[in-house]
């Protein structure tokens, strides 16, 4: 019965989002307010009722009610209730029900937050999010409908893939799909701003709290996968440039390059067109990563279903959401007119450079993932790209990147003089070149000619963004005038110094675990120890554990440094009760400055030896860090107060002056 | 410069594997020893730069394949025999193609791959600059003659000015 | 590039998106082309399945169009296909040889014993160098050789009624026809 009220909530759902539409738009045409009045309540609407359907979803897996096919298929009455909850978004359907579900919320909450936008903007951007759910509820009823029955009913449910059974990954999903949907805002109010002919700052004013916290969510559902699979794949690796990850990658990239972009719109009126079509450009990525993880196109470690017929939906889908979109982009953004102008050295050149470096990363981020098939398709051979063709991408447009982000905090709008900047960084600039010069010593760099790259790109920013620092407080009263500062409107200026540190601390993270970890992979008996980085394990043998829905060998291992015993580790080798192969639980010895890291391999013999890998693995943390950091960079960025004060703004008028008392 | 980066571990393949019945097989690395450490560490960057034909998101060091094993051993007994990286690669491109290698090789069809990304930059680098240099000759400019002397004017009688955008502080 | 032509652009691009992934939705992207097609058989001696003191050798491919079918006894693809194996064996004049790979004997008779025996004759590939040397990375493959003793096709899954019939039997066909 409430499969059937959830498959209903559904139809329901598609109804309203056909209405929302339609109606909102029409009327923001023929300027009838009856009309556009409808956009609130319709989006409010369709929450509820995708909410409705996602709750009896959870519901039929608590009740473990296995005559609903995909509770059959990803769930098991041993499965503990955390994981059944997690596992309504395991699997493809559920997974979209999901996305359905989060793009009502967004829309709902535009509905909900956006009181001083106009009228019609809202009516517009309501109906382009209902065109957009339109197609993910069409795609759930017509082709992956998580509440079709299945019959006969099986006694028990085939289990939740062991690897999804974990908190961590329970909770990636929603935070990865809540950045990609959040994008379908910025997308929106870029779609309602073209169909009005009216790009300006108050459109880049809107959109950029939204993009924002859709960028924070991404950021940060990215983090949460990588984290992941470090800890839970038992082979210490953090990121595999899968296509999957990598559709992950671009929008998070093109999305970075908005909120920039954004920035330069409101302030100054630029970069107009280029905004528009970046958030055009993100959502369209994000949409593009659901097609490639579902369509079978490229083979991944991640993809949910591999289905032509699916992918042939999304792919239509695509044509008429991305094609629609950029046909509107073609036919109105050359009409709309330039902003300010401004010179070589300035703001908005290392803005604009840095924008066009994150979307180029993301054009060759994804050339790399769709090479082999472009291969295929014209006959030049079956070729596969792998990790070290986008690790060298991935340096060749780094320093760069970090290299303007130093200047361009400092650089005054529309027009500095080269040498006033040259001032205020030469120090800054010295000390970055002195550190760089120490990590070319034989000790530090162990012959690796990138780990000077990666600490002396770290510093500069360190430095730089430091200086930028000093140079803002010293014109404050003290220290009491430089906590004012911080608690004023000055939000936005340390969320960006907040999330810049932040990819200092990523590049630490990232040179020194890749160039500093060690692996041992050893064959041990109990009683014996080994060696790594310092470190020394011994070995305790393993037993023979039970869980809740697996068996499981638990070895024991005792870590010490020096003489003094710092822990004890006991990783696991999971065989679960529904069969699918063994699963190894690695454990890990957290440190802000390494990890140890021991993961199971296979018993060798009767005799208790186990083959297995040790791990030293040195800031590996500070790559999440960094991201967290980020995120959290963006989180005081939006709590600036003019965001606020909106309200009071708009009713000035919507001039760019009206944005112009902003400090970023 | 080679930045160690892992492959999960994990899935079955699409054809049909054996379903390894009891015996434990050791699926770690460590029977594929050598004496020498510069040799281990070949081994082991080999290894981690061949991908697996079956897991085919893995590397061959990191899948739990049977077919990997197989090959893990024949890189292993190559390269114990004296054998260089390139031999190995040779061999197993001969038998499987360009795809058992992460990194496509340098060959006229995948100039665009390894030459493009170069040439792409650089073209970015290019259109930034003609922005920047269109910009810079901006709107301020468009001020006709006459429109120059009335604002002057409008400037000395120390009349109200109109609203104009503050977008200059920094 | 004139001001609305750059505003196409993305659209251009898109569009060859598309067309790309369109490409994409028919093709495997699990499946590994040969590159040993067009070149002659890998050299080998193996025993044979029934009589270990019997071998089989890239000498008994040439001759004759043959189809060298490697499998091995839990494969279920392989199971699936058999009887196709069987009507093909009986229908056309091709030799098939099989290639037993890294199998357990006693299983792989007792499958030839309860399915039918398809095979002019088996080779025994018990540690798997030989499959290496064919490029095999999975099971069931089948190749098509010619009189020289060329590997000219590759069929990398089960061959079922439709493959047959519309891929390798032409093939054949065309082999047998040539000199």
């Amino acid at each position: 019965m409430i499969p059937e009220i959830g498959h209903f909530a559904l139809i329901l759902a598609l109804a309203l989002a056909l209405v929302q539409a339609i109606f909102p738009l029409a009327g923001s045409f023929t300027g009838s307010r009856a009309w556009m009045g409808m956009a609130r309540p319709l989006a409010w609407g369709q929450f509820t009722f995708t909410l409705l359907a996602l709750a009896a979803l959870g519901q039929a897996f608590l009740t473990d009610d296995f005559s609903v096919a995909y509770v059959a298929h990803n769930s098991n009455s041993l499965l503990p209730d955390m994981y059944k909850v997690s596992a309504v978004w395991g699997a493809h359907e559920g997974s979209l029900l999901l996305w359905a579900t989060l793009l009502a919320a967004w829309g709902a909450a535009v509905a909900t937050f956006s009181r001083a936008l106009p009228l019609a903007v809202i009516a517009r951007v309501i109906s382009v999010q209902g065109m957009v759910s339109i197609g993910f509820l069409l795609f759930m009823l017509l082709t992956s409908n998580p509440f079709d029955r299945i019959f006969p009913m099986p006694p028990e449910g085939r289990d939740l893939n062991p690897l999804l059974q974990d908190f961590g990954l329970a909770i990636h999903p929603p935070m990865l799909y809540m950045g990609y949907v959040g994008f379908s805002v910025a997308f929106a109010f870029a779609i309602a701003a073209l169909i009005g002919g009216r790009l300006d700052a108050a459109w880049a004013r809107w959109s950029r709290p939204w993009t924002t916290v859709a960028w924070i969510f991404l950021t940060i559902g990215i983090a949460l996968g990588s984290w992941w699979a470090y800890y839970e794949l038992g082979w210490g690796g953090w990121w595999f440039w899968d296509p999957v990850e990598n559709a992950s990658l671009m929008p998070w990239l093109v999305g970075t390059a908005l909120i920039h972009s954004l920035a330069v719109t409101e302030k100054r009126g630029a970069f107009k067109s280029w905004t528009v079509l970046l958030a055009i450009s993100a959502f369209s990525l994000s949409l593009l990563g659901t097609f490639l993880v579902r369509s079978g196109v490229l083979t991944s470690v991640h993809a949910f279903a591999t289905d032509p017929t699916r992918g042939t939906f999304i792919l239509i889908f695509l044509c008429v959401v991305i094609g629609g979109s950029l046909v509107l982009y073609a036919w109105r953004a050359p009409s709309v007119s330039t902003g300010g102008g401004f010179t070589l050295v300035s703001r908005e050149s290392f803005l604009l450079a840095n924008n066009l470096l994150l979307t180029l990363f993301a054009a060759l981020v994804l050339f790399g993932t769709l090479a082999p098939l472009i291969y295929e398709a014209m006959a030049w051979g079956k070729i596969s790209v792998g990790f070290p063709w986008f690790n060298m991408m991935f340096l060749a447009v780094m320093p760069f990147l970090a290299l303007f982000m130093g200047i361009g905090h400092l650089a005054r709008w529309k027009q500095d003089e080269p040498g006033r900047l040259a001032r205020q960084l030469w120090i800054a600039f010295a000390l970055s070149v002195a550190v760089t010069a120490l990590a070319f010593l034989p000790g530090i760099s162990a012959g690796h000619a990138t780990v000077p790259l990666g600490i002396g790109l770290a510093a500069w920013l360190t430095f730089s963004h430091l200086t930028g620092l000093y140079e803002r407080l010293r014109h404050k009263r003290g220290l009491r005038g430089a906590l004012a500062d911080l608690t004023g409107n000055s939000r936005s200026y340390y969320g960006m110094l907040l999330a810049h540190l932040g990819v200092a601390v990523l590049i630490v993270g990232i040179t020194m675990v890749s160039h500093f970890g060690v692996e041992k992979d050893v064959r041990m008996s109990p009683g014996a120890s080994q060696e790594v980085a310092g470190y020394r394990f011994q070995f305790e043998g393993a037993q023979a554990v039970n869980g809740p829905n697996y068996r499981a060998h638990r070895g024991r291992f005792l870590v010490f440094e020096g003489d003094r015993q710092i822990a004890v580790l006991e990783p696991e080798k999971r065989a679960y009760l529904t069969g699918g192969m063994p699963m190894t639980e690695a454990a890990i010895l957290p440190g802000l400055t390494r990890d140890l890291y021991v993961s199971l391999g296979e018993a060798v013999d009767q005799q208790g030896d186990w083959a297995l890998r040790l791990y030293y693995k040195p800031y590996v943390r500070w790559i999440w860090l960094g991201a967290i950091f980020m995120g959290l960079g963006g989180l005081l960025a939006l709590s600036d107060r003019r965001y606020r004060t909106a309200k009071q703004r708009v009713q000035a008028g919507d001039t760019i002056g009206a944005a112009g008392t902003a400090r970023i | 410069m080679r930045l160690k980066m892992l492959p999960a571990a994990f899935l079955a393949g699409a054809l049909a594997l054996p379903l390894a019945a009891g015996t434990a097989q050791a699926f770690t690395l460590e029977e594929f020893t050598f004496d020498d450490p510069a040799k281990q560490a070949e081994f082991r960057g080999l290894i981690d730069e061949l991908r697996c034909l079956v897991c085919q998101n893995e590397s061959l060091s990191a899948s739990q394949a049977e077919l990997a094993q197989d090959l893990r051993r024949e890189v292993y007994e190559m390269m114990r025999a004296g054998k260089s990286k390139a031999e190995v690669v040779d061999f197993l491109v001969a038998r499987y193609g360009d795809f058992v290698l992460y990194s496509p090789p340098i060959r006229p069809s995948t100039y665009v791959l390894w030459f493009g990304p170069l040439a792409l930059g650089l073209l970015g680098a290019v259109v930034v600059l003609r922005t920047i240099r269109a910009k810079g000759k901006g709107q301020d400019a468009d001020l006709t003659e006459a429109e120059r002397k009335r604002l002057a004017g409008l400037l000395n009688q120390g009349g109200e000015p109109s609203r104009r955008p503050q977008g200059d502080r920094s | 590039m004139s001001k609305s032509l750059r505003f196409l652009l993305p659209l251009a691009l898109f569009v060859a998106l598309v067309a790309l992934l369109f490409f994409g939705l028919g093709t495997d992207p699990r499946k590994v082309p040969s590159p040993l097609v067009g070149k002659p058989v890998p050299q080998f001696t193996l025993p044979t399945l029934q009589d270990p003191k019997r071998t089989v050798s890239d000498a008994d491919l040439r001759g004759q169009v043959s189809l060298v079918n490697v499998w091995f006894s839990t494969c279920v693809s392989c199971r699936a296909e058999h009887r196709q194996l069987m009507a093909i064996a009986k229908e056309s004049g091709v030799q098939i040889v099989g290639l037993n790979w890294k199998d357990d004997k006693p299983d792989a008779l007792q499958m030839l014993r309860q399915f039918g025996n398809p095979y002019h004759v088996v080779a025994f590939d018990e540690d798997g160098r030989v499959g290496i040397d064919w490029g095999v990375y999975g099971a069931p493959e089948t190749f098509v050789i010619d009189r020289k003793g060329t590997i000219r096709y590759k069929q990398i899954g089960p061959i079922d009624q439709a493959v047959w019939q519309e891929t390798l039997r032409p093939i054949v066909d065309q082999l047998k026809a040539e000199s």
